[in-house]
Formats: structure tokens, sequence, C-alpha cells
């Protein structure tokens, strides 16, 4: 399967895009979402909020199970995609653009270089 | 099934089909609409007498509630005879599935069967009209028969101390957590000691419960062998640790063959080690985890000890401690007052009554957690847990794992040609199957597998747990089968398996004799409609 080459992914299978010199967006990616199965819930993190790069941020429940959200990056939470909470289900049918999750200012632009491009990403989900 | 709808009769209203409002079906089999379409305005199954004069007058006199409290009309509930109630009920009773109509490996939840003479022995009027507000002197048999059931957990697990308070498995490790949370305060640690670690092989309830206490979980990967990663453990391990909760045998089916250095090494860092007791059913006779060093574990009675589990519960989930723990067990607790514990326990074996005993009990616990349960537990599941106990006897409660062990191996021997096995090792109780081959060869999912099943009048094994393994199939035969159930169970599989490469559709399709097909589980868990609309009021907004 082929992924975006502007994101980054991480282990967790979640992805980032950088939007500009400090903010960027996050999801979890389509791999993800077809594992999981269809998404009924999301529970998004806090406007506000701190992430830590690899810490639980939220919460998915699909039919199957319910998973935790891993932060790709750390950052301060600046929207969360409101979306998502009537309507799961983008996280299935668009995960890399209409179901993006938050927007986060970056606090450690170097941590990127710990995440995965699109081809390491498609080798490790192969 | 023989119950079932035949295929293709299903009814695009939703509403059941063939009928309006009455049971339907074709023939002998059923088709049962819900309760509320069977609501006629006035019908009754019971009118109640007008109150008498008397009963006004007393009634008169007495606080009423205050009008917040009170309603302004009264609920519209479904308004049917009592035949049709009964009708109702027993109608849905034959659409159920449950172990004494069909096999049923539900990995993970021990379905095993629930023997008859535990029902009699609940329902003997001594026990069963015993009141939990009767003082001590006359629940005399009610508290022996529990301080003998804890007598016996003791016994079976290897524990100091025993409480049957929790009412539940995930009950019982909520109260375990409260107690270790209270030992480590006592020892002024409470504010140092915040995580606990949880391999990713537990129960789902492990980070549950240790979150509900306010503590931070830390997953502890398992090693490819399916076992603990004892590096994982060690760099994990330190003075914020307060407890491990471990579940073993694990959820993949796995005895943790390195028990004796995770215990050490916790036991090491001061912290508590918890054991998940509700794989118990594996190792009975064989294991007792207060022996290897465990401080805590709790026992789930509906599973290991076969009361009844799942709609026809309640559940209990006493929990063994180890001696450092006891002083924070819930009050009360059930206690020999008078008496030598070693003549009543010989009696009670031999049948016999101890004169002079007394039991009691004992509320004077000063660091007790407290209650964790109204009275003292749910009594009647007690009853038929030490009765299953006492009649299989301790041989008896040995070979019950051993055929549990030995009826999950048969089934990982003769279905791992047919189905991928992650962790091909000696199982104890369950065994967890991979269908990723015939996902990625045929596109049938595990979630297809498990209708296809349905269609042969089994309940489907446990589905997509443990999270660790991939399109994971769970199965937990229990030691009650017979081989020829367990060889039908083994075609079955085998059948679909051949069929995943020559029809995949068909196995895509099911189930087509169940009395519905597939449900729509994503729009029933996004736009839930619990509220159901009387047919008049349909009706009358249609109108």
């Amino acid at each position: 399967m082929a992924y975006p080459d502007d994101l980054r992914y991480s282990k967790e299978h979640e992805w980032v895009r950088v939007e500009d010199d400090d903010t960027a967006t996050i999801g979890i990616t389509s791999f993800a979402a077809d594992e999981l199965g269809d998404i009924v819930f999301i529970e998004l993190p806090e406007v506000g909020s701190t992430l830590s790069q690899f810490g639980t941020f939220g919460v998915v429940e699909s039919v199957k199970a319910v998973s935790d959200l891993y932060a790709p990056i750390s950052g301060e939470v600046l929207e969360v995609n409101e979306a998502l909470r009537d309507t799961p289900e983008l996280l299935n049918s668009d995960a890399f653009a209409e179901g993006w999750i938050a927007k986060v200012r970056l606090s450690d632009a170097a941590e990127m270089d710990a995440l995965m491009d699109a081809d390491a990403y498609a080798a490790e989900t192969a | 099934m023989s119950v079932a709808e035949p295929p293709g009769r299903s009814d695009p209203s939703g509403r059941g089909s063939a009928f309006s409002g009455a049971t339907g079906g074709s023939g002998l089999t059923i088709v049962e609409p819900l309760i509320f379409d069977a609501s006629r305005r006035e019908r009754r199954a019971v009118r109640f007498p007008k109150p008498s004069e008397a009963a006004r007058a007393a009634a008169a006199g007495q606080p009423e509630l205050p009008a917040s409290a009170r309603r302004r009309g009264a609920p519209r509930l479904p308004e049917v005879s009592e035949l049709e109630m009964l009708r109702h009920f027993n109608r849905l009773a034959h659409l159920n599935h449950a172990i004494d109509i069909g096999f049923y490996p539900l990995g993970s939840c021990t379905m095993k069967y629930n023997p008859k003479v535990n029902e009699w022995a609940a329902r003997l009027p001594g026990l069963a009209e015993s009141h939990p507000l009767d003082p001590a002197q006359l629940s005399q048999g009610s508290l022996e028969l529990m301080w003998l059931l804890a007598e016996l957990l003791k016994d079976i697990s290897g524990f100091d101390a025993v409480s049957l308070q929790p009412a539940a498995g995930a009950h019982g490790e909520l109260t375990g957590m409260l107690m270790t949370r209270a030992y480590h305060r006592d020892r002024g640690e409470g504010e140092q000691r915040t995580k606990v670690l949880v391999p990713d092989s537990a129960h789902g309830t492990n980070p549950a419960t240790a979150t509900m206490v306010g503590y931070e979980t830390v997953t502890i990967r398992s090693n490819e062998r399916g076992g603990i990663d004892l590096g994982a453990l060690r760099g994990a391990l330190g003075p914020d640790v307060a407890a491990l909760m471990i579940t073993n045998p694990s959820t993949l089916g796995i005895f943790e063959d390195q028990i004796d250095q995770v215990v050490a090494a916790v036991q090491e860092a001061g912290a508590i080690a918890y054991m998940d007791g509700a794989n118990l059913n594996a190792i009975l006779g064989r294991f007792r985890p207060g022996e290897a060093g465990f401080d805590v574990m709790h026992f789930n009675l509906h599973k290991t000890f076969s009361t009844p589990h799942g709609g026809g519960g309640p559940g209990a989930g006493p929990i063994g401690v180890s001696a450092r723990l006891e002083p924070y067990l819930p009050a009360p607790m059930p206690v020999l007052a008078e008496g030598d514990p070693a003549e009543v326990l010989a009696n009670a074996w031999a049948l016999r009554s101890t004169p002079g005993a007394r039991f009691e009990l004992d509320d004077d616990r000063p660091k007790s957690i407290g209650k964790v349960r109204s009275c003292y537990g749910n009594f009647g599941m007690f009853v038929r847990a030490y009765t299953y106990i006492r009649s299989n006897g301790s041989q008896g409660l040995r070979t019950i794992s051993e055929d549990a062990v030995l009826a999950a191996n048969y089934l990982r021997v003769r279905l791992h040609d047919a189905y991928d096995l992650p962790y091909d090792r000696l199982s104890k109780h369950e065994v967890v199957f991979s269908g990723r081959r015939q996902k990625r060869e045929h596109g049938v999912t595990t979630l297809d597998i498990a209708k296809a099943i349905l269609d042969h009048g089994i309940h489907p094994p446990t589905i997509y747990f443990p999270l660790i393994v991939e399109e994971a199939l769970m199965v937990e035969p229990t030691e009650t089968e017979s081989l020829e159930t367990l060889d039908r169970f083994v075609d079955v599989m085998h059948g679909i398996a051949e069929q995943a490469k020559t029809d995949p559709d068909a196995i895509r399709r099911a189930p087509t004799t169940t009395p519905v097909g597939r449900l729509d589980e994503a729009a029933a868990a996004r736009r839930p409609d619990l509220r159901h609309t009387f047919r008049d009021e349909t009706e009358a907004s249609m109108a």
C-alpha cells in the first residue's frame, strides 16, 4: 500500500503533517483504521493540553476493540477535529485528510527524526 | 438451530416479519417482536385491588416524597396479559444459546457447565430463605458456609486470607488494588508509588482497574514466546511502582514459566504482586499463587467454580491475600469466634456440625479498606461454589484442570494445520489461533469465520482478543465437553477453512440460519436507538 509522501509515521500508526514552522496536524493511518474496523467513538484530547511524544492522548473505539492513541510528536493542542465526535467514520473513510484528529504547536521539531517516511512505514506494515 | 427464522425471510422494517404485534414465525420457528409491539392500552397481567380504607388511613399519616422526587405521570410500560408476557420471555429463552443447549467455547470466559447439584443446594430452604440482616445466632449455618468456602479457597490458592465480598472479577481487582494503595500509604510510600505495570497479554480490566484506583499504567511487552519480557519488566520496576498485575496463565493461554523470577523481581522492588486469577481453571491442584509469592489474587467463582456466568449471574470475585495485605481486607469478615478450626473443618468434611462452634461477623478491622459490597457479597453464589468444590473434592478439581488443558491442547493440535497459531506452544485452558491466513489468501476475516460457526449451532470463540494476536480466534473448550463434541467442532472449523478457499462469499454472507443475519454493529454503536416508540405513537405521528 502507498502512503502520502508528505507525512511522517510512527510505529503506533499515527501520522504527522508539518504545516509550517511550528504547527503540525496529526491523525491515525489508514492501515490502523482498517485494522480497527468500523470506528464508533473517539475520545479527543482537550484544546490546550500538552502531548508528549509516544504518550497516550486519547482513545479510539471500534466494533472490535478499544485502543489508545499515541502522540507521534510532543506539543500543545491548538485545535481538534470536532467533526469526529458525530462522524467518527471519517477516520475509516479518509484517515489522512477529513479524518485528521488534532493540530498541535510543535515543541521540538527534532522529534520528527524519530518517525518514519512513507516508504519505511509501508515496509513496516507490509 | 431449530428455532431460527428460515433464510430469506428478513424484514426490511426491522420490526420482525409476518406478524403485527403477536408472536410469529412459521411452524415451530420463532420470530419474536419487542414486547412493546405487543402492548395494548389497559391490558394487564395483574390487577391490584383498590387499597382498603384501613390501608389508606395508615398511609395518610406517612411522610410523602417531596414533589421534586415524584413523577408527574405514570411511566408508559408495555401492557400485556400474563400469558403474553410468559410466552414472550419463554420464546426469547428459546432463541438463546447457552451451555445447556450447545458448545460454547468462548475464550477467556470459561463458559463451563454449571452442574445442577449447585442449584439444588442453593434452593435448600435454610440457605435460600436466610436473610442477610438476620442476627448471627440465627445465621450460624450461612456464616459457617462462608467461612468454609473461604478456607477452601485459601487451600486451593495458597493465600493466607480470603474475602468473599467482591461481586465480580473486576470488582475483586478493584478491591485488591485499593488494598495495595492502603498498604503503600500505611508504609508512607503512597505518594511515591504511582505506577502499575501490566503486561500486554493481560486482561483489559487490569489497566482499567489500576486507572480507577488512580495509578498510571505502564505496559510491559511480551517476548516472542508469549511470556513476559523479563528485561523490560526489570527496567520498568523501581521505587515508583506500586504493583505488577499479571494474568497467569495469560490471555494467550500460556503459563508464565518465569513466574518465580517475575515475583522475585517485583518483591525486590517493594511492589505488590497481583495475579489475575480469571484463568485459574487451568491450574487447580497444580499451582498455588500464594505459595509462589503473590500478594493478592481474585477468583472468578462464575468461571472456575461453576456459578452462572453471563446473564444468569450475578458474579462473585473473592480475593485471596498474603499476610502483609490481610489487615486491609474488606470488613466484615465471617470468623470462627469459638471452636477449634481444625475440628470444625474435619467435621464439615464428614458432613457433621461441631457442637460449641460459633461463627460471627468481625467488624473490628481498623485498617480495613471498608465495605466493598452490600452485606457480605453474593451469598447464593457462595453456596453454589462451595457445592461444586465439595462435590468434586481436591482430586476432582485437579482432574477438572487436567481435562480443560487436555481439551484445549487437543483442539490446538487438530486445528493448527488449518489455522495459524502465532504462539505454537503447549497451551493451558485456551488456545489462540489467528485467521490471518484466511484473511490474506481468501479475504475471509475472523469475524466472517465466527459468523459462519453460528450456522453450525455453536457459539463462536472470542474474536479479536487478545489484541497482540492479529485476527485472533480464542478458543476455550473447558473440561466438560465430550470427545465427540470436540471432534464436531474440529470438523466444523476444517469445513469453514476449506470453504474459505472454494466459496469465500458464502462465509462472508453467514450466518443464514439465525433469526437475524449480520447486524450493522457500527450503526448500532454510532447511532443507538434505545427508546422504543409504541405503535400507536408511530401511527399518530404519521397521521
